[in-house]
């Protein structure tokens, strides 16, 4: 059980793909119009209930209960090759060679 | 009464909404043509330059260094015939406060809305501007919601936006993230209306009267430090707020033979309102799927008529590729030892390439860096992009580049060269959809002038152009 006041993520569809009326390409069309937004949990619930949750702004919103405790994961991003091969010759084209 | 919140219900709310959100009332600028009084809608800011100034510098905003990159101008030498290639300058603009020039639109919108009574603002945008509405309302004491669009369907976020998120989160904001499509701004609305918030919009004239700064500081730094006003300014475009600000700003300094460029970096063939190709965007600002449709109509942002009109205030309007806006953030941290970007390097890529084209003693400013951080960096952005399939290789990228396809990263700093738009296209697009939109048949006067300003043609172009399309007739 997530206990009241536990900070949490929730989710819920803004607009059914049936309801989006907007000119939209046609993959686009296809998906729902999804929201996330975080906040203290007002009551006691399981992960899956529809909760209210207080957010950052004061405001009250809706939605599912997917996440307790949410945490970022983006980073540096794994190594990529060709970075090191442009510094390398970045330093050589300047400062390198023999003119 | 509960107002009805269905979709229909609040986008047919929307003029009273934004009327009750900005304190503006649109309407007053209006001819009732295809003309309205831009001048007038930037006087109803009712800040001078230097009362804007004053604000910024109350919130860690403006002042920030002109920098001579003068290691990137020696390479750029290397690649231009003899006696050319200009100094490069660079504004950081990093060193504002929430790290990018976005901190000088949301000073001001910010201040006038603690001014005003209002208890928050609320902006979307998936940009650096969340950070800076957030970190203005912070020291001003104000809520703050800023709506992004931020995911795929599949829920994978794209890195560079969660990192705006979590910084916004870090200043105290709520962040409401949605799935692609133009329907944000029905979510936007709906929570405006509920709250009763300040619309913090991007083309606000609050907002792009706060950018007139950053062109008057670069006239006066550069006055100072090399004795005469930039030969050339390039700015990254996308919604047009930075080029038209900063050309205000240089004008209100008096430099009048400044060549404006505006930069995008070329996204050809990718929708910006795909949910399949949004995660096949190396870059998510800076880029032509924002800076083409908003030159070309910029009335279709969030407010009824945009302040930021870039086609007024641009000589030249070049593209450059993701791969040599890449190359050249990975240059400026290794020759320049200045980790700053990826987007906000459009700029510098297009001003490698226009520095070779100019005379060793022309002075060509970029006007703008921003900061990087886990997720905006080119480390992670291509590195996503080798997970989403993108083929990421060492070529010419004016011969190969295909977005959503591939990255090339030029063979070597030979290979960066910026590609001239056909700005002229772009005027005659913008008269087009002008006319369309006004609906009329026939133009007044005023209508033409108007369009000569908006276009920065003259009559006569106007008139041409107008039989060339075929329109009002």
């Amino acid at each position: 059980m997530v206990k009241k006041g536990e900070w949490v993520r929730i989710h819920s569809v803004v607009l059914k793909a049936d309801e989006r009326t907007a000119k939209l390409p046609d993959d686009t069309q296809k998906c729902d119009l999804q929201m996330w937004t975080k906040g203290f949990l007002q009551e006691d619930a399981e992960i899956g209930d529809v909760v209210t949750v207080k957010t950052a702004s004061n405001r009250l919103e809706k939605g599912t209960l997917i996440e307790v405790n949410p945490y970022y994961t983006h980073s540096y991003g794994t190594f990529v090759p060709e970075i090191v091969q442009i510094d390398r010759q970045l330093r050589e084209v300047l400062f390198g060679g023999d003119e | 009464m509960a107002l009805a919140k269905d979709y229909k219900s609040v986008m047919g709310r929307s003029n009273d909404i934004m009327k009750e959100a900005l304190g503006l009332d649109y309407n007053d600028f209006e001819s009732g043509s295809v003309a309205f009084d831009y001048e007038a809608l930037m006087k109803a800011t009712g800040y001078t330059l230097d009362e804007v100034a004053k604000i910024q510098a109350r919130t860690a905003v403006g002042n920030t260094p002109l920098i001579e990159l003068r290691n990137l101008s020696a390479l750029a030498r290397k690649y231009a015939k003899p006696g050319y290639g200009a100094r490069i300058f660079a504004k950081d603009e990093a060193a504002n406060a929430s790290g990018s020039f976005k901190a000088r639109r949301a000073a001001c919108a910010v201040a006038h809305a603690k001014k005003m009574g209002y208890k928050g603002v609320i902006a979307a945008t998936s940009g650096n501007y969340g950070a800076a509405v957030a970190s203005q309302a912070a020291m001003q004491g104000l809520e703050c919601i800023i709506v992004q669009e931020c995911y795929d369907s599949r829920g994978v976020g794209q890195p560079e936006i969660v990192e705006k998120a979590r910084k916004c989160e870090a200043y105290g904001a709520e962040v409401i993230q949605l799935t692609v499509g133009p329907e944000l701004f029905y979510t936007f609305l709906s929570v405006l209306e509920d709250t009763g918030y300040f619309n913090a919009s991007l083309y606000s004239p609050f907002g792009i009267a706060g950018v007139e700064t950053l062109g008057y500081e670069i006239a006066m730094q550069c006055r100072e430090l090399v004795g005469k006003d930039p030969d050339m300014v390039v700015c990254t475009n996308a919604g047009g707020g930075m080029i038209t600000g900063t050309a205000r700003g240089l004008q209100k300094a008096g430099c009048v033979n400044t060549t404006m460029v505006a930069a995008s970096i070329d996204l050809t063939g990718l929708h910006m309102a795909s949910d399949g190709q949004f995660n096949k965007k190396s870059c998510t600002t800076g880029h032509t799927g924002f800076g083409v449709p908003y030159a070309t109509d910029p009335d279709h942002s969030d407010v009824p008529r945009s302040a930021a009109r870039p086609l007024r205030y641009m000589d030249r309007y070049v593209t450059v590729k993701q791969g040599e806006v890449m190359y050249m953030t990975e240059a400026l941290a290794n020759l320049e030892g200045i980790e700053r970007g990826p987007a906000g390097n459009t700029a510098l890529a297009a001003a490698f390439s226009l520095a070779q084209e100019l005379p060793e003693d022309a002075v060509i400013v970029i006007s703008e860096t921003e900061y990087t951080g886990a997720g905006k960096h080119i480390q992670p952005q291509l590195a996503f992009a080798r997970e989403n399939g993108i083929e990421i290789k060492f070529g010419d990228p004016v011969a190969e580049d295909n977005p959503g396809v591939n990255i090339v990263l030029p063979k070597d700093p030979s290979y960066i060269k910026a590609q001239d738009a056909d700005i002229n296209r772009f005027r005659k697009s913008l008269i087009k959809k002008a006319i369309t939109k006004a609906g009329v048949s026939e133009l007044t006067d005023a209508d033409y002038e108007f369009l000569a300003v908006e276009t920065k043609t003259d009559v006569d172009f106007v008139k041409k152009a107008i039989d060339e399309l075929g329109l009002l007739k």
